[in-house]
């Protein structure tokens, strides 16, 4: 099994994206609902990324 | 008389046997979509799911044991056995053929853990998805 180092933001990114692709299926009913949903929740998702991220940086100081 | 309402096709839409949806949907993710003849969403929930696996694995990612003690390590170490027992075969093959890492200190191997428990939960989503398309509650 090949080894793969990420950064963290890469690896969340790619966490965000799977994870959006999910949650578009699974929810709303049309397709092209599920598609937004899944694109909004991408967006939401690197914005508490960097956010987040952001908040730590200051919080450390 | 007032008239009923139409019923909607989610509704109207003949309710099946939803074991073999969702065990087949455990065992090989996506497969219950196919089942119901939803090959789109299958397609999408497999690549998902088995992506997230796989880099889980190449990230060195640690497969959790059941271990009991105080309340955080229990939920810990059962939750996560049970998120990664959630990615059905990839998980049994996974163990069979030695795949398994042993837990290694790093934030890529953290990651990678996480991966492959995202990657069961994202797995029970789409079972719970299935089941109810499989029951008649959604279309």
């Amino acid at each position: 099994m090949p080894k793969m180092n990420l950064t963290h933001f890469e690896a969340a990114i790619l966490f965000a994206l799977f994870s959006s692709v999910v949650l578009g299926v699974i929810t709303k009913r049309t397709d092209n609902e599920r598609l937004r949903y899944g694109l909004r929740c991408f967006v939401y998702f690197v914005a508490a990324l960097i956010g987040i991220g952001w908040l730590m940086h200051f919080g450390h100081g | 008389m007032p008239s009923t309402p139409a019923k909607s096709e989610a509704q109207s839409a003949p309710p099946r046997s939803w074991y073999p949806v969702v065990g087949l949907g455990w065992l090989i993710p996506g497969a219950g979509y196919f089942l119901l003849k939803r090959p789109g969403r299958g397609a999408l929930v497999l690549v998902s799911v088995l992506s997230m696996f796989l880099l889980g694995l190449m990230m060195r990612g640690v497969m959790f044991q059941p271990q009991t003690g105080d309340i955080l390590t229990t939920v810990i170490y059962v939750g996560g056995f049970i998120g990664d027992l959630a990615s059905g075969l990839l998980y049994l093959l996974t163990i069979w053929l030695g795949y398994a890492q042993p837990d290694v200190a790093g934030h890529v191997h953290d990651y990678g853990t996480k991966f492959l428990v995202a990657a069961g939960l994202l797995n029970i989503l789409g079972m719970v998805d299935a089941y109810e398309i499989a029951i008649g509650k959604k279309d």
